[in-house]
């Protein structure tokens, strides 16, 4: 049976860049461990010499001509953001203190 | 031909508009429908009557309403971009905002004179199978408010089947479109991968996200269906291959004639010996269907896909795992929220509490269900042996259709179950796509189409074919319509009674 603790939720937020909250760790570790327990059927599937398939269309890269074309204007994308300044995003301080 | 523009189809509504109705005055009778009933149902989480009925009124002023699609009114859901009308794919990080563009299944909408309705509800972000994932609302089903109008097109599905809408975009990763088209009544075809653009598609799961329409009758579907399909240079995965004619195929399906087409019925979906969570009401009505596939020339005989019973595991590690990478982008910069920002905390911190606050419950799970699965260790234990599941399905997929035209099956196991009953089981709530989601996996056109009541409620028959043979999905979808509306001697959605009823022309 695959589990999650309360432990590995938490890492796994952590590298998913979400807080959680004490009750959402013990909800999320348990759905997260039956649904894991649903999911590993696939491990038993007959698929040795198999090649994977992550498109469902063969995909070949796709080119346009290298030219220079007008983008959104600056005003319309800055006008979404939670906040902007000097014509640019403006972002939360990235380097701690120490840094 | 009803006198009712809210139950017409847009056929009708086409003939209405050359016969001197306004598309002021529809969209007028649309509107009205909503006002009066969406506060019960919760289909729409944005509508602007004024936009609309501006934009109908200047399509009525350039006389060409009743031109092709010019003068309709449509409704889309809302993870489709919209410029300067608020889109927030179900989700509270997104709320109020704006996107500076269309979607390229906006702007063709756009440029064919259609009038924007609004915004339909959704599971946020399209994760759910029942539309009580949105952030904002629950969606009610028209035909039993205490039941769930599926998902996560539920308010494309509550829309179009309460007469508020004529036609919908839903988006289909793992059935969004087909099973609550099968849960309403409606008619749902997500279109071969590929082959309608995801530029300006809010992303779920890249390699399985398609638009596709919701319509009342086959036509319907197949009319939108042309209206977006084809291909797009802004999207580098859009098939660049001509576009099969599909409002023609619906046409001459309906005229009922299968010969020469052999059907074959999934055993794996519902087939003899795999009836576990199948309603014995959906088998049977399913069965009834495929007798008079059969009584109007249709061969049919049993395929057997045994990969196909890997589908429902297999999805749930792909679409989470894509997903924990295209969600990534809501980091509270560039768009939406932002939460911490306070001048103390850094980037990450900001970031994490954006997240926490503006991510609903499923959302989340998904994203860490995603994390974990394409973590160093398990990757291939679970995402990587998933994708060779997916492989193993394609096959199924080409060695039916070796042999037959096109697979059947239901579209869903069960009808529309009772609001709340799945939500905090994961499991049991993945479990209602378990009959759409092989053709999601392997990019194959799939549709649904109804067949039926079981305990009063709408069971959908899904028909699938060959990547890039829509038409094929039309044709016999059209069939069965007929045969069943004239048996029945009425369409399927006026069995869903009706309130009080929109003259033409509106008010």
């Amino acid at each position: 049976m695959s589990t999650l603790s309360r432990k590995d939720v938490a890492h796994l937020a952590r590298l998913s860049r979400l807080a959680v909250t004490d009750e959402e760790l013990d909800l999320y570790a348990g759905q997260l461990s039956a649904v894991l327990d649903a999911v590993a059927q696939v491990q038993k599937a007959p698929v040795e010499d198999v090649p994977p398939t992550t498109h469902a269309v063969p995909m070949t890269n796709v080119f346009r001509e290298d030219v220079a074309r007008p983008s959104l204007p600056r005003d319309a994308v800055l006008a979404g953001a939670p906040a902007a300044e000097d014509d640019r995003f403006r972002v939360p301080r990235i380097l701690g203190e120490e840094q | 031909m009803s006198s009712d523009v809210t139950t017409m189809t847009v056929s009708e509504l086409q003939s209405a508009l050359r016969d001197g109705a306004t598309a002021a005055g529809i969209t007028q009778a649309y509107l009205d429908r909503i006002a009066a009933d969406d506060d019960a149902l919760g289909s729409y989480l944005h509508v602007d009557p004024e936009a609309a009925l501006e934009r109908a009124a200047a399509i009525d002023g350039a006389g060409t309403a009743g031109t092709g699609l010019a003068g309709i009114p449509v409704a889309l859901k809302d993870v489709v971009v919209t410029e300067g009308v608020p889109t927030t794919s179900g989700s509270k990080i997104l709320d109020g905002w704006k996107p500076p563009y269309d979607a390229t299944v906006a702007a063709r909408l756009k440029a064919a004179d259609t009038v924007l309705l609004g915004k339909t509800n959704m599971d946020e972000f399209a994760m759910g199978s029942s539309t009580e994932n949105s952030a904002y609302r629950v969606t009610r089903n028209p035909w039993n408010p205490e039941r769930i109008p599926g998902g996560s097109s539920g308010g494309s599905s509550a829309a179009v089947a309460a007469g508020m809408a004529p036609w919908a975009i839903g988006t289909d990763t793992g059935g969004s479109i087909r099973q609550p088209a099968a849960l309403t009544g409606l008619v749902g075809h997500k279109p071969t991968y590929g082959s309608v653009s995801r530029y300006g598609l809010i992303a779920f799961s890249s390699s399985l996200d398609q638009a596709g329409p919701m319509a009342r009758t086959v036509l319907d579907a197949a009319l939108l269906h042309e209206a977006i399909g084809g291909h797009d240079p802004l999207d580098s995965t859009s098939i660049d291959a001509p576009m099969p004619v599909l409002a023609e195929c619906a046409r001459r399906g309906a005229e009922g004639d299968l010969s020469g087409l052999k059907v074959g019925v999934v055993r794996e979906l519902g087939g003899e010996g795999h009836t576990d969570g199948y309603e014995d009401g959906v088998l049977a009505r399913v069965a009834e269907a495929v007798a008079l596939l059969e009584s109007m020339g249709a061969e049919v005989r049993e395929v057997s896909c045994p990969a196909f019973d890997l589908a429902l595991p297999a999805y749930y590690l792909i679409a989470p795992s894509e997903a924990s990478s295209n969600l990534s982008r809501f980091d509270g910069v560039r768009y939406g929220l932002r939460v911490g920002d306070d001048g103390n905390r850094d980037l990450d911190e900001v970031m994490a509490l954006t997240r926490e606050q503006g991510f609903g419950a499923e959302v989340k799970r998904r994203i860490i269900l995603g994390t974990y699965a394409l973590s160093s260790g398990y990757y291939e234990a679970y995402y990587g042996q998933a994708q060779k599941v997916r492989t193993l399905i394609s096959r199924d997929f080409s060695a039916g259709f070796a042999d037959v035209d096109v697979l059947v099956s239901p579209t869903t196991p069960t009808v529309a179950f009772p609001l709340g009953s799945r939500v905090d089981d994961p499991v049991a709530m993945y479990a209602a796509d378990l009959c759409t989601l092989p053709a999601s996996l392997a990019g194959v056109p799939a549709i649904s189409v109804p067949c039926g009541l079981s305990d009063g409620l709408p069971v959908g028959l899904q028909i699938m074919a060959p990547a890039l043979a829509d038409d094929r999905c039309y044709q016999v979808a059209a069939a069965l319509e007929a045969a069943q509306d004239a048996a029945r001697g009425s369409r399927f959605l006026d069995q869903l009674s009706r309130r009080d009823a929109q003259p033409v022309g509106g008010a």
